[in-house]
């Protein structure tokens, strides 16, 4: 069963305790950045009025997953997107290529591994929740199912139309993630990615990718005939100007 | 004999260009011990909002796709039988080889452990595209090599394993293609998945078509523009008579992406941003000029095209828009999405160049030493062939 979290900006009161727990429980040094970095792995940032958590959304068909080269970086089950540092080769494509710009690199260190929100993996494993849920004193992020979250993120609309824009941020974009977010403010003006397609864009690059053991085959025959065809040509060439000889030779 | 007396005449010279190759170099060096003592932050303007920069943009999409004349040529020799290009195969084969050599040296800076490059081979991925991209360059690169390497073996004078490969050639050669077709287009594919982040001056589901055409007829403008170093360098001449029906082709390749490129554009609705004249729009304008109208209209004219001075101008142009691409589809066309502007450090700028200069060096030394251009061609050889 997937498990997410649900972060609401209308009852965050911007304390901090989430994004401190995180470092505590990830062990990460130095102290809370107001953006994103391999040291920080969820903020929250205030914009519009309101407070807003930027963490990792922990896709459904997670785009970093799908362009990895050595798949270091997971879709587990329970929901979490994990990274594997002892497999990565630093070729940061997951940053270039994540629509939610959440993988940050260690610029600063000569071995260099990324960091980002695992929504503490192995505390779920356990049984327990994320650190920053259980450390929130008003709620404003709560975990749980997934889909339990989205039933809980309806009836918050259905019940206060007038202080929600009436959509969950995470239930469609980039084909769904595992945490959702409700706000009284667009979310663009939040500093949150808008009008993200519903299709993954992992599907686009697999269209291309699936079809390659047909193309090299395919393309292999194709070149091996064009070879075919120019060598027997010359052959037949050769044979002809050979027979042009003789022919000429009988007739003198 | 022959070979002492191609030693005295091209006996080592230390002047201009050697003291800048040699400074190139030595700040190459210079800026890798800095790198892996105090990280890639310390040489790069890299950040978290612009995680690719120059070595991806230049020393990876562009030493890759200029290197694109080699699989061309193999093809046109040995697949299409035309083997009146035969002499100027093997020149090209040594740029490919180096030009993906020194793709895999800027990886070594570029990636955060290069250690552990070899990782592709045993953690698989076949939903990645940097996957498709790891094997391409392991596979070709190898592949050049033993294209290569009848050339190292005819020096030493081992007959047999020269004698193999060239009867294995054409099932290497296609081997190379089909890596090559793969690898090009899969360095466009490499940006289908930023529909989000990449300008539509440039994003199109065509991307790894666009990638592979254009890397067609830029490589088949680089070899034009070695043959021309080569002759300035070593006193040849240049083959007119090759290079000329080389110049047709690509102008018919340069052609077809063109049109290519503007339906694009024409799909995504993006030739307002050219009107307007925004910082991409004029990106694009000094790219699409380069790379694509002036080789086309110039090499389109015959008088042109069999003028050495024009051929090998419009052919320059090609390079230089290729590469003014490839930038502006990593660079340009991902910094509106990224919300920062990208500009290399001097460091990033020093290690292309010495990467640069590292490769004509190295392939002047080859030049020197192995048979690579035919003999007859080069002024010294006939006296050379005579004593021997």
């Amino acid at each position: 069963m997937g498990m997410g979290l649900l972060f609401d900006a209308t009852r965050c009161i911007g304390c901090g305790a989430c994004s401190s727990a995180c470092k505590e429980q990830n062990h990460l040094p130095g102290e809370v950045e107001d953006h994103l970095s391999a040291y920080t792995w969820t903020t929250v940032q205030p914009r519009e009025g309101l407070n807003v958590r930027r963490l990792c959304m922990h896709c459904e068909v997670p785009t970093c997953v799908s362009v990895c080269p050595v798949a270091a970086l997971t879709k587990t089950p329970e929901g979490p997107v994990v990274y594997d540092a002892s497999r990565c080769m630093g070729c940061r494509y997951c940053m270039m290529a994540c629509p939610f710009e959440v993988p940050k690199y260690q610029w600063d260190r000569p071995v260099p591994v990324v960091g980002k929100c695992t929504m503490c993996a192995s505390r779920l494993k356990n049984g327990m929740p994320t650190a920053c849920a259980e450390a929130c004193p008003v709620e404003a992020t709560v975990f749980g199912k997934r889909d339990d979250l989205i039933w809980e993120a309806r009836r918050r609309l259905r019940e206060k139309p007038g202080s929600y824009v009436n959509h969950i941020y995470g239930l469609t974009e980039a084909g769904g993630t595992s945490v959702l977010m409700l706000s009284s403010v667009p979310f663009e003006k939040l500093g949150l990615k808008a009008n993200l397609p519903a299709e993954p864009p992992a599907l686009r690059t697999w269209q291309v990718l699936s079809n390659i053991p047909d193309f090299v085959g395919v393309w292999a025959v194709c070149l091996y005939g064009v070879h075919w065809i120019t060598a027997r040509r010359e052959d037949v060439a050769q044979v002809d100007r050979k027979g042009a000889g003789r022919h000429g030779e009988d007739r003198s | 004999m022959s070979k002492a007396t191609l030693g005295s005449s091209h006996r080592f010279r230390p002047g201009f260009w050697t003291a800048v190759f040699g400074f190139l170099f030595l700040s190459f060096c210079a800026v890798a011990v800095i790198r892996f003592s105090r990280g890639l932050g310390a040489v790069t303007h890299l950040s978290d909002q612009f995680p690719w920069g120059l070595w991806i943009g230049f020393d990876l999409l562009c030493g890759v796709g200029l290197a694109a004349g080699a699989f061309t040529l193999t093809a046109v020799v040995h697949l299409f039988n035309l083997k009146r290009f035969e002499p100027i195969v093997r020149p090209t084969i040594l740029t490919g080889f180096l030009g993906y050599a020194f793709v895999i040296v800027a990886l070594l800076l570029d990636l955060g452990q290069p250690w552990r490059i070899w990782h592709a081979i045993i953690y698989w991925n076949p939903h990645s595209v940097m996957f498709e991209v790891a094997w391409c360059v392991m596979l070709y690169t190898t592949v050049l090599a033993v294209e290569f390497s009848p050339v190292v073996f005819e020096y030493f004078g081992f007959q047999t394993p020269a004698r193999l490969i060239h009867r294995l050639i054409t099932p290497l050669v296609i081997l190379g293609v089909v890596l090559s077709t793969l690898h090009q287009s899969s360095l466009g594919s490499l940006y289908l998945i930023v529909p989000s982040k990449l300008h539509p001056l440039w994003y199109s589901p065509m991307l790894p078509l666009h990638f592979y055409i254009s890397a067609i007829g830029a490589g088949i403008g680089m070899v034009i523009l070695e043959s021309y170093l080569s002759q300035r360098a070593f006193g040849r001449q240049l083959e007119m008579a090759l290079l000329e029906p080389l110049a047709r082709g690509m102008v018919v390749a340069l052609g077809i992406y063109g049109l290519m490129r503007l339906q694009a554009i024409h799909r995504s609705h993006a030739f307002g941003s050219i009107w307007n004249l925004s910082y991409e729009g004029r990106m694009f304008i000094i790219e699409f000029t380069l790379s694509v109208l002036l080789p086309v209209f110039l090499l389109s004219v015959r008088r042109l095209r069999e003028n050495p001075d024009w051929l090998v101008g419009a052919s320059f142009m090609a390079v230089l828009g290729f590469v003014a691409n490839r930038l502006n589809v990593s660079i340009t066309g991902m910094e509106a999405a990224s919300g920062v502007r990208y500009m290399p450090s001097g460091m990033e700028i020093l290690v292309s160049l010495g990467l640069v200069a590292t490769g004509m060096a190295v392939f002047a030394f080859a030049v020197r030493t192995f048979p690579i251009f035919p003999p007859g061609s080069s002024e010294q050889s006939p006296g050379i062939r005579e004593e021997a």
